[in-house]
């Protein structure tokens, strides 16, 4: 396994200790500063001795900020339902269309169906707003604007590209005679697709779907544009805290706290499920 | 009229049609296997064996031609509907589940009951040796042990008809020579019908009630394996079928006085009497002017120089094996091989008569390779 010296370990583990430290620095202080008023973070020099405080995360929770000039109502557990709501029923019709779209596409080689597939790869090199802006006239036309399922639709743009092309590797990756093994002892197309493909893409599916979530949670513009106060996520509700007063780096640090709070725990509750999978053996016949 | 099992008719594949380089993997295949029948597909790598088995299952479109099988026309219908069970060359074991469901598995949809399929997995592994595995899973056992696993898969089955792609390919002689016998008496007992790949004539004619033999995608002949030996319909069918293969030499044949003369194109000469050969034959050598003869390593006489007949040749090694002798000797300036039944003393660098009976030699037309006479008679 591992023959490397004692100096190369050392080694490696310095290189590897100072990436950590790299990326998850920018973590560890939003972290302190989420305990913090906007006082002890705008310190200069900034130090990291301060009393901590649960205030920020108590004006989120309440939705009233107290500032200089003023009270002021903000309604961030409205935007956090709307993040789960939003990412949730998106990655959710992105699986339904999109696997089983990629699995068309992966066993399917039709003239043109290379065409479509990158046609629809192709939506996510657009500029966001490329698309926003008309859509958010038609939308204002058919009612669409503001709405729930709006929003759901126009995130299939970030979702479906992402699943439908990484989904369509793992079928790819299964060999067709495991499933023509299936079908030919009398088993329908479809009772292969579910009984067969599905569970040995199962690791891709859940890993497409992770990324697809993290993607639509991350989101800014679509629901910045499309959606009103009550229908936006954490990530534009976040806005909330530049105020006329200044900036709220305390609030908006606990408000990123919470809200990479869920895609923090289903990335670590999904890893151990993907290592799980793959760790199945070989799908290649 | 009683039609065959499986008839294939006119039967073409081609792999990407519309490229610039089309694969013509099976062309114009003909083919009828009767129920109960053993056939064996053999030929070179590429040359549209597995092509054939696939049509026949349903994973691959037949580019033209028809598939029968029951006298119902499959071609167009889903694998699930074909009545076939078939062997992956690739074994394609389903890797979640161990051996044991993968081959129950293949019972699923027959609608079982519980110890039916269990006393049905245990007689299948008992016959291919794998009942130690079968708790298994395919990631943990050897290639061999998956080849079996999956021919337990297809042959748990009581199909219309099994498709075996070379079942046997990754297993040494002697369990290949154990499964053949039990195979064998496992489908014969049942009635089963089968095509089998393989590379290995010995399991061809063991196994096999009719061999068809492929080259290019084209059928070359379709016999029983002692047809095949006795009478190759072509040049190909000759030299592909028997170990050591057939010695051929270019010739051209003349006649007069009583005589049939074949003039080899390195100058020895094989002298024959003129009814040696049917009058038919012997004008077709004739008017063909560039004729190939072949004659089997058995049939080759050998004897110490001045005995066996005119011809010389100079030996260039001999291997006693045990129960034969290959001589390869230098003739018509090419190797010659013959096979002697006993332990032959000539040496490298020795000069040894050779003859060839009139009656071993297999006559083909040099420009269409189509065979002309075997033994004197008409092909
Ligand atoms: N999916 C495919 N696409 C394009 N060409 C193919 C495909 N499958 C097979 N071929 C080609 O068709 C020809 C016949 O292939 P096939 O697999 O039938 O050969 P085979 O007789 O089974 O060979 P082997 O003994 O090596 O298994 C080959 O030239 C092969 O390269
Ligand atoms: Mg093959």
């Amino acid at each position: 396994m591992d023959h490397a010296s004692r100096l190369e370990r050392i080694l490696r583990g310095i290189a590897i200790a100072a990436m950590v430290l790299f990326f998850m620095f920018p973590i560890f202080w939003i972290l302190l500063m989420s305990f913090q008023t906007n006082e002890t973070i705008l310190r200069n020099p900034p130090s990291m001795a301060f009393a901590p405080t649960l205030s920020n995360y108590a004006a989120l929770l309440t939705g009233r900020l107290d500032t200089a000039a003023g009270t002021l109502d903000i309604d961030f557990m409205q935007n956090l339902k709307n993040s789960v709501i939003l990412s949730v029923f998106s990655v959710a019709v992105a699986l339904l269309l999109g696997v089983p779209a990629a699995y068309a596409f992966a066993r399917h080689k039709f003239r043109g169906s290379e065409d479509i597939a990158f046609t629809l790869l192709s939506f996510r090199f657009a500029p966001p707003l490329l698309v926003v802006l008309p859509l958010a006239l038609y939308f204002q036309d058919i009612g669409l604007a503001d709405t729930y399922i709006g929003l759901i639709w126009v995130y299939q743009l970030i979702c479906l590209p992402l699943i439908l092309w990484i989904v369509r590797g793992y079928f790819e990756d299964i060999s067709p005679d495991v499933e023509y093994a299936y079908r030919i002892a009398g088993h329908s197309w479809f009772a292969t697709f579910r009984r067969i493909a599905l569970p040995l893409a199962g690791p891709g599916i859940a890993a497409a779907g992770l990324l697809a979530f993290i993607f639509a949670w991350n989101n800014f513009v679509f629901a910045l544009v499309l959606g009103s106060a009550d229908k936006q996520p954490v990530t534009v509700g976040a806005l909330a805290f530049v105020t006329a007063s200044g900036i709220q780096y305390g609030q908006i640090a606990a408000a990123v706290v919470l809200s990479i709070a869920p895609t923090l725990a289903l990335a670590i509750y999904a890893q151990r499920y993907l290592v799980e999978g793959l760790s199945l053996g070989a799908v290649k016949g | 009229m009683n039609e065959p099992l499986l008839v294939l008719e006119r039967v073409d594949k081609v792999y990407d049609p519309d490229s610039a380089h089309p694969v013509r993997a099976v062309q114009g295949l003909d083919m009828r296997v009767h129920a109960g029948e053993i056939v064996a597909l053999l030929g070179s790598s590429g040359c549209g064996k597995t092509s054939t088995l696939r049509m026949i299952a349903g994973f691959e479109e037949v580019t033209a031609g028809s598939i029968r099988l029951k006298g119902r026309e499959i071609h167009r219908l889903a694998p699930a509907r074909r009545g076939v069970a078939m062997a992956f060359e690739g074994y394609s074991l389903y890797p979640p589940l161990t051996v044991r469901e993968n081959i129950a598995f293949a019972l699923k949809s027959a609608r079982l009951k519980r110890e039916e399929v269990d006393r049905r997995v245990r007689e299948i592994a008992h016959l291919l040796e794998i009942e130690d595995i079968l708790e298994r899973y395919p990631s943990s056992i050897s290639g061999g042990q998956q080849q079996r696993a999956s021919l337990g898969r297809a042959l748990i089955r009581h199909a219309d008809l099994h498709l075996l792609d070379e079942p046997m390919g990754q297993l040494e002689p002697q369990l290949r020579a154990l499964l053949r016998g039990r195979i064998k008496h496992h489908v014969k007992e049942r009635g089963l019908t089968a095509i089998l790949v393989t590379h290995d004539q010995t399991e061809a004619n063991a196994l096999a009630d009719r061999i068809a033999v492929m080259e290019g995608g084209v059928l070359q002949q379709f016999a029983t394996p002692a047809a095949l030996k006795e009478a190759p319909a072509n040049l190909f069918t000759g030299t592909f079928i028997g170990e050591p293969p057939m010695n051929v030499f270019a010739a051209e044949a003349r006649g007069g006085s009583g005589r049939l003369r074949l003039r080899l194109d390195h100058g020895s000469e094989l002298d024959y009497p003129e009814d040696a050969f049917e009058a038919g034959v012997r004008a077709r050598m004739l008017e063909c002017r560039r004729i190939v003869l072949g004659v089997r390593p058995h049939a080759v006489s050998v004897a110490a120089e001045g005995h066996a007949g005119p011809l010389r040749a100079r030996v260039t090694a001999n291997q006693w094996l045990g129960d034969q002798t290959h001589i390869a000797a230098e003739f018509a300036g090419g190797l010659l091989v013959a096979v002697e039944h006993h332990r032959a003393a000539v040496r490298p660098g020795e000069t040894i008569g050779i003859a060839f009976a009139a009656d071993d030699l297999h006559v083909f037309d040099a420009e269409s390779g189509a065979a002309l006479s075997h033994g004197g008679r008409a092909a």
